[in-house]
């Protein structure tokens, strides 16, 4: 598919999404509504970012869930205690994502392995650190998650900053532009110079960053941790990354539709439960869900590529 | 739309005509269930009481809507949306069995905030804002001590089979045994092991232990667990002792068993799968106006020798003996707290 129309279907998605929630439960057309709908996808929409600045350069995180869980409970004790120390720590960790994707490069290992591997590292940190629910959100985490801008909601301008950002970074900036280059065709990069051990550490490094983000975000929105309590996100940021029109063969992503690919799943959970559809369907749903807006994708890609050969025979 | 004005407007006369009925504001209430899980017989039982009891009461005109919602995943964050979203749809209280006790804090201060009374139960929310139905385990632990003293008044020695370690509930009982035995001295816990509140861990761990106890009197545990404890100790040719039972079916069908062939008498105590059914009453009060306040305590089923054969009867194979609560309870409930 054409780079210009990538972010044609996601966003077609979102909308009718949206339409169809709107006619279910016209309350959700306000303000409060819209904030309600879309603030537990902030964080979401932070995790499908870090996954897919993995995807970026040709890799996959399984660990991602673990390690926003991990960062929650990092922020609900240390950040909110000693706020010096729970600084240090995420830095730490981030850092620990870096390595990891220098460590991945180096000794050639398979990036699903190494952060399966990490995934229990992280839970068993996670549970070290809370072993059993609670903690306490920073104030200022907890004041910027509620705040009231006028006119739009919080929810809606984060996932707006959220886009803008990571698009200036990954597809405006000559950086970006190389971190690309490394999932597109490694050895080019290589060859013509660059590290590529550096641009992964710096591909890992971006992705823990926004997986930090991810996890003081959450606890912003629910004021304690858990230490399963974004388990979920692994598989939620993979399916929101390809929902955006990225694909698993790296290099092609788009930052904008993995905002839009979280919403989208977010979303489609509350359009299941405003449907009154049984527990025992949702799960089967939101993947018919996923595979219709995939199907529907490929249909697209095809027809692009006959047009092209038809203009080219032509 | 007039229709539904004519039935609201009969079934506020018929309360007002039923003397000594709640007051008829509660007509118009919506109420929801979220849950979090419902992968296994109690929690089943529990949404059936919620049914049950839900539709009765909506049939009756005493609330508007009783809606049960299980998120399809058993995680916190979906819950917290789940929640969000009744908000949405504009529900007046919201039942909550929670995932997580903190996890969903958030999600709880925005129902309150928007005016929707939030009552937990079994799985409670610490947020202040909302209500909370525990459960006095301590108090279970410290009850079968308590019987055993009624039972046997010389004492003696106790196996003490526990539940899944490291889990809250297991820890709550735990001490509530240690304080009954610190109360009754001449009990003795000889042995203590996992059975992780079911029948064939629990007589794969009796068996284990056993051989390197002296003689046990009376046996305390967590529920789920008290079938096989008697079968690993009837398969070491030992004397049966008292073993106090959780209310699981098969646990009672054996102890009816048992009281047939040798008079074999315990007592069963546990958390009956309709205590959702307590917390969709006690929001239903809160509606009408009652003072409840914020923490209350779920007194806990018990089965004794005189109630075993008809509560064997009325609960289904492989399932939990149950009891639905009515308003009456609910009031009972609040006014023993306040």
């Amino acid at each position: 598919m054409n780079g210009k129309y990538r972010i044609l279907l996601p966003v077609l998605s979102l909308a009718f999404l949206l339409a169809a929630v709107f006619y279910l439960q016209p309350r959700a057309m306000s303000y409060f509504g819209l904030n309600l709908l879309f603030n537990l996808a902030v964080p979401i929409a932070l995790a499908t970012i870090a996954q897919m600045m993995i995807m970026m350069v040709n890799d996959i995180d399984l660990s991602i869930g673990t390690f926003v869980s991990f960062v929650a409970c990092v922020t609900a004790t240390f950040l909110h205690d000693t706020p010096v120390l729970g600084v240090a720590i995420l830095l730490a960790a981030i850092l620990a994502y870096a390595g990891l994707g220098a460590l991945i490069h180096i000794r050639q290992l398979p990036a699903i392995v190494v952060t399966l591997g990490m995934s229990f590292v992280w839970g068993g940190l996670a549970v070290l650190l809370l072993p059993s629910p609670g903690g306490t959100a920073p104030v200022w985490i907890r004041s910027l998650m509620t705040v009231k801008p006028p006119l739009v909601p919080m929810a809606v301008v984060a996932c707006v900053l959220i886009a803008g950002i990571s698009h200036f970074l990954i597809m405006r900036s000559s950086t970006g532009t190389l971190l690309r280059a490394v999932g597109g065709n490694a050895q080019a990069v290589a060859r013509s110079g660059w590290s590529v051990a550096k641009l992964k550490a710096g591909a890992y490094a971006l992705a823990g960053f926004f997986g930090v983000l991810s996890g003081v975000c959450l606890v912003g929105l629910t004021t304690s941790a858990d230490a399963n309590i974004a388990l979920r996100y692994t598989l939620l940021s993979i399916a929101g990354v390809i929902l955006g029109g990225g694909e698993f063969t790296g290099g092609k992503i788009s930052p904008v539709g993995a905002v839009i690919g979280a919403l989208t799943l977010a979303l489609a959970g509350s359009f299941l439960s405003f449907m009154r559809l049984s527990p025992d369907w949702q799960i089967g749903a939101q993947g018919a869900i996923l595979i219709l807006v995939l199907a529907v994708r490929l249909l697209f890609s095809r027809r692009n590529r006959k047009w092209k050969e038809a203009a080219q025979n032509g | 739309m007039n229709i539904k004005a004519k039935l609201l407007g009969a079934a506020a006369l018929v309360a007002v005509a039923l003397p000594g009925h709640a007051i008829a504001d509660t007509t118009d209430k919506r109420i929801a269930l979220s849950n979090n899980y419902a992968g296994n017989s109690w929690r089943q039982a529990m949404l059936e009481s919620w049914e049950k009891v839900g539709s009765k009461a909506v049939s009756d005109g005493i609330v508007a809507a009783a809606d049960a919602f299980t998120t399809s995943e058993n995680q916190a964050t979906e819950q917290a949306a789940q929640i969000q979203n009744m908000i949405l749809q504009g529900y007046d209280a919201i039942v909550i069995n929670a995932a997580s006790p903190t996890a969903l804090n958030g999600a709880v201060k925005e129902a309150c905030d928007a005016g929707i009374i939030v009552v937990s139960f079994d799985g409670i929310v610490t947020e202040p804002c909302a209500w909370r139905i525990a459960v006095d385990f301590k108090e279970m632990g410290r009850q079968q001590v308590e019987y055993l003293a009624s039972r046997l008044p010389d004492g003696g020695n106790l196996l003490e089979i526990r539940g899944l370690a490291g889990v809250f509930v297991d820890d709550e009982i735990h001490a509530g045994i240690e304080q009954g035995v610190s109360e009754n001295a001449s009990f003795k816990i000889v042995g203590s092991v996992h059975g992780d509140w079911a029948q064939d861990v629990s007589q794969k761990a009796v068996a284990g232990i056993l051989p390197s106890l002296p003689e046990i009197v009376g046996v305390v545990t967590q529920g789920g667990d008290g079938y096989g404890a008697a079968q690993a100790i009837k398969a070491a040719g030992r004397d049966v002792p008292v073993i106090v039972m959780g209310n699981r079916q098969d646990e009672m069908k054996w102890w009816a068993e048992a009281r047939d062939a040798d008079g074999y008498e315990t007592l069963s105590l546990s958390i009956a799968p309709g205590v959702g059914t307590l917390a969709f009453w006690v929001a239903q009060q809160i509606f009408d106006g009652a003072e409840v306040p914020k923490d209350l305590t779920v007194p806990f089923l018990k089965v004794t020798q005189d109630t075993l054969d008809e509560t064997l009867e009325a609960t289904p194979e492989g399932s939990v003996a149950n009891v639905e609560y009515s308003q009456a309870d609910a009031k009972a409930v609040i006014s023993d707290a306040n």
